[in-house]
């Protein structure tokens, strides 16, 4: 056991008593400067894996994952599913009592993990894959394509094909897009720019 | 009569076809004049900002910039909230916003103040409630109503600024001023799990099964919503459901179907055939011998 003077001294200093890597710590800063949020301030309530519809399919929850980027585990992290199946339902960010933006933070990571070509959760990484593509192509979202392309990407080919014909009988499967790429040429060029 | 440009969003013309088609009816009965933005673009939704914030910003810079006026209404909540959410960015991250103008090189964007509002808004802030009462021509008296809200209309709240995120009212008294009784219920702004519907539906069916349970419990006839994804998400995958022995039986109707009603609307003009739970046996039952 530490004696009392000492533990008083460690107390004082400001200096988290952890030693993080020069990787770790790297990792950290560039997920507060990319998202703009000071992820350093979470203390670890919890109020955002208690308020997190999706928590029970998570394998690693929201507090966690905060508690994981202050570490700078950034491979644990960008590697979890968990960042994949955060739904961006904003009850966290409502919630959190430091007014840490952590759907924002989900965010950033999704980005880095895209960067790094991770993709732990195939199903929706192919989901938001087809669901950008189709906007790339439609300038709208044209959905019975997207559930095609999505059904023939993922594998999961008869994925609600039942429910398909119910849809047209009902008028609620357009036949041909509305929207034209033109528009939005432009703006995927200038990004596709930027990144090179 | 007031005039918004219109954002109808991707999924009027499909799945939610019959929430732009009961918007039109509505809008047009009550004088509200809807002008369709010219080749609108599609707000990027969840997975543009999911994995490309930038591009998420400028598909809605776009949408704004051909926008013919400066007051959008849309009633796709996902819709809005980008547009909120690009707003903010406009007031708050100067130097963002102007990355994002960069990309989208606009040419009617610059001094202009946008007020973006939900449908919900356009009728019960701008037209006002008392002005709706006048309009009401039958009244749904006894139709008790389960109000949902869902996400991304409420929250986050600094910049949505749109009701209380945890028990918002909007709706409710929208109800109440064309003659149905809302309920009261603690689910009305749970997650219903978006777009995880394609991706792992297995999620949404936990997440829709107990809204649908505690809409039932608190005694609703019917679920009213705003938001095209909430709407297919607790409507279609009853479905789904039903096939795991949940059968809720409960129909789904955009809020502007059950204001429609009220307005004297036909039930073919508000598109009430095209909803999975056929709405209009329990719409009858409850309904029937009404005043007015």
């Amino acid at each position: 056991m530490k004696q009392t003077a000492e533990i008083e001294q460690v107390a004082r200093t400001d200096e988290i008593p952890i030693v993080l890597t020069e990787e770790a710590r790297k990792f950290t800063q560039e997920v507060i400067k990319r998202s703009g949020e000071r992820v350093d301030w979470c203390y670890q309530c919890g109020k955002c894996t208690a308020g997190c519809p999706v928590a029970f399919a998570m394998d690693i929850e929201p507090s966690r994952v905060m508690r994981l980027v202050q570490l700078g585990q950034g491979e644990r992290v960008l590697k979890s599913r968990a960042i994949w199946l955060c739904v961006n339902c904003q009850t966290c960010t409502t919630r959190c009592p430091q007014e840490i933006d952590p759907a924002k933070v989900m965010d950033t990571l999704r980005e880095m993990a895209m960067e790094k070509g991770y993709a732990a959760d195939r199903e929706v990484v192919t989901f938001f894959n087809s669901f950008l593509d189709n906007i790339r192509r439609f300038g709208r979202t044209f959905e019975p394509m997207l559930v095609f392309q999505y059904n023939l990407k993922s594998g999961h080919f008869f994925q609600d094909a039942d429910k398909g014909l119910l849809l047209l009988s009902k008028g609620k499967l357009p036949l041909r897009p509305s929207g034209n790429s033109e528009s939005i040429r432009r703006i995927f060029e200038a990004l596709e720019g930027r990144k090179r | 009569m007031t005039t918004y440009a219109y954002f109808p969003g991707c999924s009027a013309h499909g799945t939610a076809k019959e929430y732009d088609q009961s918007t039109r009816s509505v809008c047009l009965r009550l004088g509200i004049e809807l002008n369709e933005i010219p080749e609108w673009v599609c707000c990027g939704a969840s997975p543009a900002h999911a994995v490309n914030p930038l591009l998420s910003l400028a598909l809605v810079a776009k949408s704004l910039d051909l926008s013919p006026s400066d007051q959008i209404v849309t009633g796709c909540a996902a819709c809005f909230n980008r547009f909120k959410t690009a707003l903010y960015t406009l007031q708050h991250d100067k130097p963002l916003w102007e990355q994002v103008k960069q990309i989208v090189q606009p040419t009617r964007l610059n001094g202009r103040e946008f007020r973006v509002v939900h449908l919900l808004e356009a009728i019960c802030d701008d037209f006002g409630l008392d002005n709706l009462k006048e309009r009401v021509t039958k009244p749904l008296k006894g139709l008790k109503v389960a109000c949902y809200y869902g996400c991304l209309l409420v929250r986050p709240p600094k910049v949505m600024v749109f009701d209380d995120p945890d028990n918002p009212t909007k709706m409710d008294e929208l109800m109440k001023a064309v003659g149905a009784e809302p309920v009261e219920w603690e689910f009305k702004t749970e997650c219903c799990g978006a777009f995880h519907a394609i991706p792992h539906p297995e999620i949404v069916l936990t997440l829709t099964s107990k809204i649908l349970q505690a809409a039932k419990d608190a005694g609703a006839d019917v679920i009213s919503v705003a938001c095209p994804m909430c709407q297919i998400n607790l409507d279609l995958r009853q479905l789904d459901l039903k096939k795991q022995g949940k059968s809720f039986d409960i129909p789904v109707l955009y809020f502007t179907q059950i204001l429609g009603l009220a307005l004297g609307i036909a039930e073919n003009e508000l598109g009430l055939d095209r909803l999975i739970v056929d709405p209009r046996p329990r719409l009858r039952e409850k309904l029937d011998g009404r005043g007015g």
